[in-house]
């Protein structure tokens, strides 16, 4: 399984590199649908259903946008040289970044232990053990996001609800005032 | 944009059904099996959104316009926040599982408040999300126009 797991992550680096680099719009939208299925793959593998399957369904609906928004598009090419002085700074940044990962790495926790689940009476373990309990729900994803932590549902909710919003009244196609006036 | 070609139009009024009743299974389903509100309101905004892009704009607006949409948005917000606060009259507190003794465990109907909440997200994420994504279109069109005159 870890191996899988290394050749999928290996994978999804290369799809990163590619739809970074590319010159082709298109092609790099498409790097960036490879990226997000290995990803669902990946959550797959680390027995995460629920999330899988909103990564790949989300997925699905973005990458429609993205190339209903670029195919139609007549520059579909970037073009444009970097400069030195700027390859210089982001190969610094990138190295300084590599340098904080690798210590980084050193404290992260043994791989299936979270820190979580190791500190003194742990809230994990009540959702684990009285999640069916106190809720009734057999799914314990479910039980955690619509009972245990329903307030960050609601804040998720009112987020994407705000945001919906703002996109309709910005993108609408005509304003309200110029309405009036026609009347 | 008046469509694509007769094949894609046939299959894809074939395969709608199934993808409708996926998403209505995977919301209603949400509290025993893995998916929820979220994942299945995507699952039926994305059919609508095949329809529009098999159909054309103009089918899809007969069949669910944006009054509607906009409607069934704002009706599953408000349910998920009715949901909260009857917890508060009928139970102890704010979101509190005041149905999570009715019913049998492991059973379609049990768990309370969560199927519910669950109903309620995937109406409120479907529409919304279909809705976003039916301006966008509209929008990029309306620019295109802009730009030829």
């Amino acid at each position: 399984m870890n191996i899988m797991f290394y050749v999928l992550l290996l994978f999804i680096l290369i799809a990163a590199v590619i739809a970074v680099e590319t010159k082709n719009l298109l092609s790099s939208v498409i790097c960036i649908g490879a990226i997000g299925f290995g990803v669902s793959i990946m959550f797959l593998f680390l027995r995460a259903p629920d999330i899988a399957i909103t990564q790949i369904v989300v997925e699905v609906l973005g990458l429609i946008i993205l190339i209903r928004a670029t195919i139609s598009r007549d520059l579909t090419f970037i073009s444009g040289d970097k400069e030195f002085f700027g390859t210089v700074v982001s190969v610094v940044i990138i190295f300084m970044i590599f340098l904080v990962g690798i210590r980084v790495f050193d404290t992260i926790p043994e791989f299936g232990q979270p820190t979580f689940a190791q500190a003194h009476n742990p809230a994990s373990e009540t959702y684990i053990e009285d999640g069916l309990e106190k809720t009734g729900a057999a799914n314990i994803i479910a039980s955690i996001i619509l009972d245990f932590r329903a307030y960050d549902t609601l804040g998720e909710a009112t987020v994407l609800f705000t945001s919906i919003i703002g996109a309709t009244v910005i993108l609408r196609r005509k304003s309200r005032k110029a309405l009036g006036e026609l009347e | 944009m008046k469509g694509m070609t007769v094949i894609v139009k046939t299959i894809s009024s074939w395969v709608k059904v199934l993808i409708i009743l996926f998403g209505i299974y995977i919301i209603l389903f949400g509290h025993l099996t893995p998916g929820g509100g979220f994942a299945g309101g995507v699952i039926l905004a994305s059919s609508y959104v095949m329809l529009m892009l098999a159909f054309g704009r103009e089918f899809v607006q007969k069949d669910l316009p944006l009054s509607l949409d906009s409607k069934l948005d704002c009706l599953g917000a408000v349910a998920f926040a009715m949901i909260a606060v009857l917890g508060y009259v009928f139970g102890k507190s704010f979101f509190d599982n005041f149905l999570s003794q009715f019913g049998r465990h492991l059973r379609l109907i049990s768990s309370g408040t969560i199927p519910l909440s669950n109903i309620a997200i995937g109406l409120k994420v479907g529409a919304s999300l279909f809705l976003v994504i039916f301006i966008l279109s509209t929008f990029r069109r309306d620019s295109s126009d802009d730009k030829q005159e």
